[in-house]
This record gives C-alpha cells, structure tokens and sequence, in this order.
C-alpha cells in the first residue's frame, strides 16, 4: 500500500527536526503537512524526494502492490519553480516534459490547464510571480507520476489558481496517484489527512554536550 | 537518452541567449593574447619563444571565467533540485553540463588560436600541434572544472574560491599542452606530449562526473 514512513528522523544543520515520524499514505491518498516555521516540513519532502539526509528510519513505496523504486516515481516542486528566465514559457516546459518523458502534445494540455497558454511564446522573465509558479506547477502535469511533492504550492497564486491546483491535486488521488503538500492555508482537499509537525523543542540535555557553551549557559 | 540529449540542447541555447556568457571565454582569451605583445614589446623572436605557454595559460583563464556558473545557475533557480530527482542519473547530468561547457567555452578558444598563434609568429610545424593539443587538453578544463564548480555551488562568491581550487589541477594539462607546442616550435618531436595530454583529458572525462556528482548531492543535502 502506498507510501510508508517508518521511524524518519531527519536532521537540519545538526538539530534533530523529525524524530521518529511514523506514518502511512495510500494510493489515491493526499496528506496535508501542517506545522509552524521551522517545524521540519520541507526538511521532509526533500527527504523523501531524496534531496535531503536520512538519519535513521526508512521511507517506502509500494505501488499495486509491488515494492517501487523512488526516485522514479515522484514529482517534486519546491520553493524555487526551476524556471529559466531567458526560455519562454513553452521551451521551459518542454525541456521538463523531454527530460520527465511526458507524451506529446502534453505541454500544450499542461499549458492550457495552468492558464499560460496564451502567453506561452512570451520569455518567462516577463512572468509574474504567480504566474512563474504556475508554470513551475505545470511540471507536475506533464508525465504521470505516482506521487507529489509538493512544497508552499500555493505561494503567490490567486485564489482562481488555489482552486484550480486544489482540482488537480482531487484529479491526482483519482487517478490513484498520492500526493504530499506543505501548506498553510485550507486547500478544501476532501478525503485529505493531516499530519501537523511539532517545532522542534530545545532539550535541556542539548547544550551539555559541549563543554564550552555549557560552562557559558552553565 | 532523449532526457540527455535535451538537457544539452538547453544548455546550448542558454549559453547563446542573452546572460549566458558563449562568448565570454573567447573575447577574454583574444584580449588577454592581444595584451601580451603590449606588454612584452614588438620582439618577434621573444614572442614566438613565449608563445606556447601564453596560449596556454590564456585558455585556461578562459575557461575559468564562465565555470562558476555551470552549476551555480541552476542551483540558485531550483533547477539542480528538479534535476536531481529527474530518473537520469546525476553523473550524466554533470557530463552533459560540462561538455556543453566545453562547446561554448572550449571549442571557441581552439577555433581562435591559430589566428593568434600567427600573429605571435609561431612558426607553421608548430600549429597544427597547437590546434591537436587544445583539442585534446580543453576538455580536461572543462570535466576538471566541474567538479571545482559542484564543491563551490551553495557558496556565494564562490567563483573565487573556485579558481584557487581548480587552477592548481590544471598544472599537469598546462604543462604538457604548453611543452608539446613548444617542442613543436623548436623541431622536436611533440607526440609523447601529445599522448600524455590525451591521457589526462581520457581520466578527467572519468573522473570528473562521478566526482562532480558526489559533490552536487552532499551540496544539495
């Protein structure tokens, strides 16, 4: 079934941020990741895209029932939307659609789905920024994928594109697909989970270990 | 394949599109060997003795100068992190990368060096050598380079720590490329040269995306 996290502690600039995270997603599930600043969140889906480090603990996928590779089967957009300025809308996109073996004629779809196409051949340095995520979001549509990672989706879209990614993300878990999302406002995803992360809390024991800041917080 | 192939073409067009730097590396390699018979004076003999080692060390400032942004770019935008989970292996992500660093910064310089190998008046057995040895020792800057470019990708100002870095392992490809043109020039015989600089091209080719590779994952953790 699905994606199975089992005992991830995850680590960021050397402070434990996750620590024994147990949990499992089915296939056509969603999960929302909810948790203040700092709480570990894109520490996770970066763990999980395989960007980040693995302390202990593992992350599987299983998909009908078959144990699946990884790597090959997530999509991962982050904060940066990987777009290059000085390429147009469509080049941008194909490149992503070329190198993730997206079907043909799939940009064109992609397009129209974000609402870019009409300012496809235009450089994206021309893009706003809500427009610049869109064609960051965009990627996800090109090549199915069985699971989504995605990280503050909804930073600068308007409200029609909030609505319209919440569409695509119902239009993931229908087909079957699963998808991860960071984010702080209510997306109206039905059937969702939730997950909220904790920030991590300074142990008092933390400190102790080096000599020198314990003698000067001793 | 078709991921690859992609992923050179892109890299190609940005190179030439406004911003990319194509011709960076050739107009300061041009500068740099214009500056040379100003500052040595007009003695055509002194000139053509130096000739060699100037090529030389002007090709490897060259391809210096566009380096620190063969990574750098695309880890600033977010790009490297889509890469790195693409299903391509980062290996040959950091291959293709470098050798299109290569066609735009490389290839460039050895189209050029002849032309200003005439003008220092080095004399004619010794230019085709000088074009045989930038073709074999160019690649090396560029696959070297690469991994230098992937240890320094997080840090800003990185390209100067990045000359410290690299510059020292383009010893061995200076010597031999600048020793194998000057053989030439004096009658010897360059091909031991030759096939030295080949060598140190065939390794680096191996080496520096594996190495480039390792140094983009622990940079992007």
């Amino acid at each position: 079934m699905g994606l199975t996290i089992d005992s991830l502690t995850l680590s960021r600039g050397g402070r434990t941020v996750i620590d024994g995270l147990t949990v499992a997603l089915a296939e056509g599930g969603a999960l929302v990741l909810r948790g203040a600043n700092g709480a570990g969140k894109s520490t996770l889906l970066r763990a999980i895209a395989g960007l980040g480090r693995i302390d202990r603990g593992t992350v599987a996928l299983r998909l009908d029932g078959e144990p699946a590779d990884l790597a090959e089967h997530i999509a991962y957009a982050g904060h940066l939307d990987a777009v290059k300025p000085q390429l147009t809308l469509a080049e941008n996109l194909t490149f992503w659609s070329q190198l993730t073996g997206g079907a043909p004629g799939a940009v064109d779809a992609a397009l129209q789905e974000m609402g870019l196409d009409r300012i496809a051949d235009q450089p994206a340095s021309t893009c706003s920024a809500g427009q610049r995520r869109r064609l960051g979001l965009a990627r996800l549509l090109l090549a199915p994928r069985a699971l989504w990672l995605l990280d503050e989706p909804t930073v600068s879209l308007d409200a029609a594109s909030t609505a319209a990614l919440a569409r695509h993300i119902a239009a993931q878990s229908a087909r079957g697909g699963m998808v991860l999302v960071a984010t702080h406002i209510d997306l109206a995803l039905p059937q969702a989970q939730f997950l909220d992360l904790q920030p991590p809390t300074s142990l008092p024991g933390d400190h102790a270990e080096d000599p020198f800041l314990s003698s000067a917080f001793g | 394949m078709q991921g690859l192939s992609s992923l050179m073409v892109r890299e190609l067009s940005l190179a030439v599109r406004a911003g990319g730097g194509a011709g960076l590396g050739l107009g300061f390699f041009l500068i740099a060997i214009l500056l040379m018979p100003l500052g040595i004076g007009p003695d055509m003999g002194l000139l053509a003795r130096a000739a060699p080692g100037m090529l030389w060390i002007a090709a490897l400032l060259a391809a210096l100068l566009s380096l620190d942004r063969l990574f750098q770019a695309d880890y600033e935008d977010g790009t490297l992190d889509v890469l790195a989970t693409a299903p391509l292996p980062l290996e040959a992500i950091a291959a293709v990368k470098a050798a299109a660093h290569w066609l735009t910064t490389g290839v460039p310089l050895i189209v050029a060096a002849p032309v200003l190998a005439v003008g220092l008046g080095l004399p004619t057995p010794a230019q085709i050598w000088l074009l045989a040895a930038l073709t074999l020792g160019t690649p090396a800057l560029s696959f070297i380079g690469a991994i230098g470019a992937a240890l320094t990708v997080g840090l800003r100002r990185g390209g100067l720590i990045l000359s410290l870095l690299v510059l020292p392992f383009y010893i061995p490809t200076l010597i031999f490329g600048a020793r194998a043109v000057d053989l030439a020039a004096r009658g010897a015989e360059p091909l031991p040269m030759i096939l030295l600089l080949g060598a140190l091209t065939l390794l680096s080719l191996v080496l520096g995306p594996v190495a480039s590779a390792a140094a983009l994952r622990i940079n992007l953790r």
